[in-house]
């Protein structure tokens, strides 16, 4: 009676511990969403989205930094979607399970997942800036400057190449879950392995492949390091025209803002209110994505 | 043997000479377009291991003009533009500014750097060889003063830094994932899950820069009037607010590997008569720790890497003390700040390039224990071999 007792007094202590873990980590979530809710709030209005920023940055707007986040994951987007999409059909349609070159791709789409956003930061500067763009001067311009600098293109390339993860593992969940029967009729009605995927398997994974992409705008939006020293600036008069330019993104904006303005405390509420900007962009295409997910794992397993 | 089979797979077994004269033209009608198509796929799909190889290249290459003493010296070309540069990050140079940290860490000065850049790219190459044979010296030092009269590059201050960070962020993570994972995975009703799992991914969709941002303006205050310590940002705060980064990864990871142990060890503890909390805390979790061992290295790798937090919240500056309540200035966070301010080819910009490489080196040695050494131990445990 006593033993058991103690056992259940144990069992009511591990489990309270436990789940105090998770309570702790919600409230983190929510302190830090009230926080800048609250903060950001009052700044935010149709004005601030839409106007430029003035005075030094001490007023105005934000749009610039809008703009340029919206031009940044739209470019990134083109050239890490096809690729990721492209790299997920020959992992679940031509690759075996356990040849070498599936795995030797897991395993490098896995390690580009957790290498530092700092070095593709690294590695743009070093490639795409430094090695293509220069050799692009010599070869077309005759040794002018004008595509071995930082710039838009460049830095959307550098944010695909971190964002290629991303949309690799989400496409792929969404292949596995379309019915091998399908395949295997389409197969027997005389179409081709190439015919099934685009007739069949990639339209039965279209939402996937949203779910991806989202993810990856998601990702891309909020990545300020890998952009540091490949294409973003600080404050940009023009809205950025050709792929050349510079621009300006809001990751960057609240970095420079908090740490570097001249007068921080002047500029607190577009501080808060940047932040909150960008935390409702990623939250809200986060929240479309994990919606997207969910419908999908349910249709696996219906 | 193998042949045989293979013929007998591509030619559908049927007796009716016409039907297979039929697939022979169909299929060599659409040969060349599917052909075309799995030649493009695989090609694409080589693409990843392309660009790691290439990032390791690249990065390398840029480090690697420190090691060798026969780099071309156009110093005299220009020392002028050299110096007008080091006057650029001269913010960096004090070692701890109290008064700067106290105003949220603003240590490097980039207002300079949007109109610096420009120029700083235009130039070729950097200092000579003596440059770079002292520089190769003083990276084992104490001392990181990159833009000093004399430059110099030890990163003890910055590798100490980082691991500092780097406990202090897992002590403050790995727990609480790990035991909120617990919970989900062996307590939690599936009501209760539906809440918890979705808040901690939301949690993994923050922008480091946000969590940064909530550090360095209101974390740093909360706990500074807790634990009463002098420099409002340190290596604490930015090790807190680095575990907030890496607590999703820790706990999906984590929660993957307790939900992947067969049932028929739970159903078995608890048909042996032990109760939940003993199946849950003697069975399942030491069933899983291989993964929970990868999960906390990715964990590890995460925070070794981040910059933004690092930038906003650990105050920036390289010391090599070991009170955690002291400004530190990590491995990546240097790079961040002073890449954009280097000449283009310097040794200082080298240095960078070398940091860099240290960072991709550890980051890809941490993820192949993760992946092979975990894998092999997992399946071996689960399936009992």
């Amino acid at each position: 009676m006593i033993k058991s007792f103690k056992k259940n007094i144990k069992g009511i202590l591990i489990e309270g511990l436990t789940l105090s873990s998770a309570l702790i980590i919600i409230a983190i979530v929510v302190v830090m969403f009230t926080v800048i809710v609250i903060g950001g709030k009052d700044q935010i209005s149709w004005e601030f989205l839409t106007s430029f920023p003035e005075d030094g940055m001490t007023k105005g707007g934000i749009f610039p930094a809008i703009y340029g986040t919206a031009l940044l994951v739209i470019l990134m987007s083109i050239a890490a979607v096809p690729f990721g999409t492209i790299t997920a059909i020959y992992l679940t349609e031509y690759a075996k399970e356990s040849s070498i070159i599936a795995q030797s791709i897991r395993f490098a789409v896995r390690t580009l997942a957790v290498i530092p956003s700092i070095i593709y930061g690294l590695f743009g500067l070093g490639f795409f800036i430094k090695f293509v763009g220069t050799q692009m001067d010599n070869t077309f311009l005759g040794g002018q400057l004008k595509w071995g600098q930082p710039n838009i293109l460049w830095a959307s390339l550098t944010m695909s190449l971190l964002t290629l993860p991303v949309v690799i593992v989400s496409v792929e969940e969404a292949l596995k879950t379309v019915p091998k029967e399908l395949r295997a009729a389409s197969l027997a009605l005389g179409a081709t392995k190439w015919q099934t995927i685009w007739k069949v398997v990639i339209p039965g994974s279209i939402s996937g492949i949203m779910t991806g992409t989202i993810l990856a705008v998601s990702r891309g939006a909020g990545e300020v390091a890998p952009i540091l020293f490949t294409g973003v600036a600080y404050y940009v008069a023009t809205l950025p025209g050709s792929l050349s330019d510079q621009f300006m993104v809001l990751g960057y904006h609240i970095y420079v803002m908090t740490t570097q303005s001249a007068n921080i405390d002047k500029t607190m509420p577009i501080q808060f209110g940047t932040t909150l900007v960008l935390l409702m962009l990623t939250f809200i295409l986060n929240f479309s994505a994990i919606i997207l997910r969910y419908r999908i794992r349910k249709k696996k397993t219906d | 043997m193998t042949k045989k089979t293979k013929k007998k797979k591509s030619r559908p077994s049927s007796s009716v000479p016409i039907a297979i004269g039929i697939m022979d033209i169909t299929q060599r009608k659409f040969r060349w377009s599917d052909y075309l198509a799995e030649k493009i796929i695989k090609g694409v799909a080589f693409l990843s291991i392309a660009i790691i190889i290439l990032i390791f290249f690249f990065v390398f290459r840029e480090s690697i003009p420190i090691f060798s003493s026969e780099k071309t010296s156009q110093a005299t070309q220009i020392t002028d533009t050299v110096q007008a540069q080091e006057t650029y990050g001269e913010v960096t140079d004090k070692p701890v500014a109290e008064d700067v940290q106290e105003t949220y860490g603003e240590v490097t000065d980039s207002t300079a750097t949007a109109s610096s850049t420009d120029d700083s790219y235009n130039v070729s190459s950097g200092s000579g060889v003596d440059d770079n044979r002292s520089a190769l010296q003083s990276l084992n030092g104490k001392e990181w003063y990159p833009v000093s009269e004399k430059p110099r590059f030890g990163l003890w201050p910055l590798i100490i830094g980082t691991f500092k960070i780097t406990i202090i962020s897992i002590l403050f993570a790995a727990p609480l994932a790990i035991m909120a994972a617990l919970y989900t995975a062996s307590f939690a009703g599936k009501r209760l899950k539906e809440i918890i799992k979705p808040t901690i991914e939301m949690l993994a969709g923050f922008p480091s820069v946000v969590i940064g941002f909530f550090a360095l303006m209101v974390l740093a205050t909360f706990l500074q009037e807790i634990f009463h310590y002098s420099t409002r940002l340190n290596s604490f705060v930015g090790g807190i607010a680095m575990g907030i980064a890496a607590i999703p990864i820790i706990f999906t990871i984590t929660e993957d590997a307790l939900t992947a142990v067969p049932k028929t060890f739970y159903e078995a503890s608890l048909a042996l008569g032990a109760s939940k909390w003993q199946t849950a805390f003697f069975v399942i979790l030491p069933a899983a720790t291989p993964g929970i061992f990868a999960a906390v290295l990715l964990g590890i790798g995460r925070v070794f890497g981040e910059t933004m937090i690092a930038l906003m919240a650990t105050g920036n500056a390289a010391q090599m003390g070991l009170n955690p309540f002291e400004s530190v200035r990590t491995l990546a966070a240097t790079i961040g700040a002073e890449m954009a301010e280097v000449v283009f080819g310097d040794t200082h910009y080298n240095v960078l390039f070398l940091i860099g490489s240290v960072l991709f080196i550890f980051t890809f040695i941490i993820n192949a224990i993760a992946e092979f050494y975990v894998k092999g131990k997992l399946m071996k445990r689960i399936q009992g071999k």
